[in-house]
């Protein structure tokens, strides 16, 4: 199969990128080093091109009615500009995807919502979304504009006053998951107050033939790759759609995955019905965060052993962490041993390596 | 982009290299590797007295994005290990070919050198 370039491949070749295949999309995984882009991100502010995220357009007079069936945040009842992130289920309540919805300004009358789902994933998200409007028979158009689209994210302590400066209109009152129409270079862009690296900073987005506009609008911000992001969203307990939950391979529902904060129990949603059970009865694993006391680093897959040497859990992400400087890693284990403090083992080429489960937000 | 090589030395098409010296052969991964691999955070190395076979992995090195098997450029035993790695696996990002170097072994066969490329080879080999 071949990889989709993004708008911006030859502008980071110039840059010096090395790229990698990430969900179809052949991508910048670095630029001057994860190292390096990572601690700009905490200290100052990074770059990134996210335009393999995903971007699907539904409008209509049911569109809010139809996001808020299929998806399990409070996005049936926005205000324009506001954004939420959301799960979305399968009839067991385990999670195939997870995405955020921003509600835009009407277009002639009509209510618009962009969601934002991972790499590869629009498609899915759209085939859903239409099976279900004709199922329960309610309006609503749902387009894939992925490819219409470059997107960046400028994330750091100063990424506002860059975005800011590079926009004709006060965007540092957009508030966080809100989103608003704005100006850069003349050409209008989707600017929200969302990211992936548990920094302040901005999602923006833009007119695929804007693209180099975009990239080339804020001075003296490190260009930072998918490395950076992987390790960046890891410090702060991001999930990894497809590496932290997937349907098949590592099935959890939203309280497992510790996104409750994400659900909204008061309305009728697909999955629903598990979360309510979940929600009275409590849950039998936990998404937990994992340091390494011996040395190694926690990768995707290995396992979680107690003490005795039962298998309690799995590691689903894991990294040399660069602002923590010291060996993480995220994954699932049993409620019973879920607890921070709890001395486990996580087999490292099947050799048992002495870990403390802390919280899966390390820095937060 | 260009990397540094060294005519001292032979390499394998993993990037790995060896520099023989009186029937024992110092072994590290080439300036190619240590940059593909990106910031490197841990080695697991093999013991004093282990035994190598050429072409079979023998370590493992860890960047912060990826784990990768090190393969043997030559058969032998372990007669010195560089321990500084362990608290400093970024050596081999410094100085892949000097204080990043990985073990030393007396070599069981040096026709086995045979097998690997020259510089010339090498270069040809990265220019693919």
């Amino acid at each position: 199969m071949s990889l989709t370039r993004p708008p911006l491949y030859a502008v980071h070749e110039d840059n010096g990128a090395s790229f990698t295949g990430f969900g179809g999309w052949d991508m910048p995984v670095e630029f001057d080093g994860i190292r390096t882009e990572h601690q700009a991100v905490r200290e100052d502010v990074g770059i990134f091109d996210v335009s393999h995220m995903g971007q699907v357009r539904i409008t209509g007079p049911d569109a809010a009615e139809l996001n808020g069936r299929l998806l399990t945040n409070k996005v049936h009842s926005m205000e324009i500009g506001e954004g939420r992130y959301n799960g979305m289920l399968n009839e067991e309540g385990n999670l195939i995807e997870d995405t955020i919805v921003y509600r835009q300004p009407d277009a002639d009358g009509t209510e618009q919502y962009l969601a934002v789902p991972n790499v590869g994933n629009d498609e899915m998200m759209a085939d859903r979304w239409r099976a279900h409007r004709d199922e329960w028979g309610l309006d609503a158009d749902i387009e894939i504009e992925t490819e219409d689209y470059a997107m960046v994210a400028v994330q750091g302590p100063n990424a506002p006053e860059q975005v800011d400066a590079a926009t004709d209109e006060d965007v540092l009152d957009v508030g966080r998951y809100s989103g608003t129409y704005a100006t850069i270079d003349g050409v209008e862009m989707w600017v929200a107050r969302t990211g992936y690296t548990g920094e302040d900073g901005f999602e923006i987005a833009g007119p695929v033939a804007e693209a180099e506009t975009l990239w080339n609008a804020f001075d003296d911000v490190q260009p930072c790759g998918l490395g950076a992001r992987d390790t960046l969203r890891m410090e702060y307990g991001l999930l990894l759609s497809g590496q932290d939950f997937d349907p098949e391979e590592t099935p959890a529902t939203p309280y497992e995955a510790k996104i409750g904060f994400a659900v909204d129990l008061d309305h009728e949603f697909v999955g629903r019905d598990v979360l309510q059970q979940q929600q009275e009865e409590g849950v039998d694993k936990e998404f937990v965060g994992l340091k390494l006391n011996d040395r190694g680093v926690p990768r995707h897959g290995y396992p979680i052993e107690s003490p005795d040497g039962d298998e309690i859990g799995t590691v689903t992400s894991g990294t040399m962490a660069p602002t923590i400087g010291e060996a993480i890693g995220l994954g699932y284990v049993d409620t019973d041993y879920a607890e921070p403090g709890t001395d486990v083992n996580i087999m490292i080429r099947d050799a048992p390596k002495s870990a403390t489960i802390e919280s899966h937000r390390f820095l937060a | 982009m260009s990397y540094e090589t060294h005519d001292d030395l032979y390499y394998t098409e993993d990037h790995e290299w060896a520099r023989p010296e009186d029937g024992t052969a110092t072994i590290g991964l080439a300036d190619y590797a240590q940059d593909e691999l990106g910031d490197l955070v841990f080695f697991e190395l093999p013991a004093v007295g282990d035994e190598l076979t050429q072409g079979d992995a023998f370590a493992v090195v860890e960047s912060i994005k990826a784990v990768s098997d090190v393969y043997a450029p030559v058969s032998g035993e372990v007669i010195e290990v560089n321990e500084a790695l362990h608290d400093n696996p970024e050596l081999t990002n410094e100085d892949p070919y000097g204080d990043g170097w990985l073990v030393k072994v007396e070599m069981a066969d040096p026709d086995e050198l045979d097998n690997l490329y020259d510089i010339d080879a090498y270069e040809a080999e990265l220019l693919e």
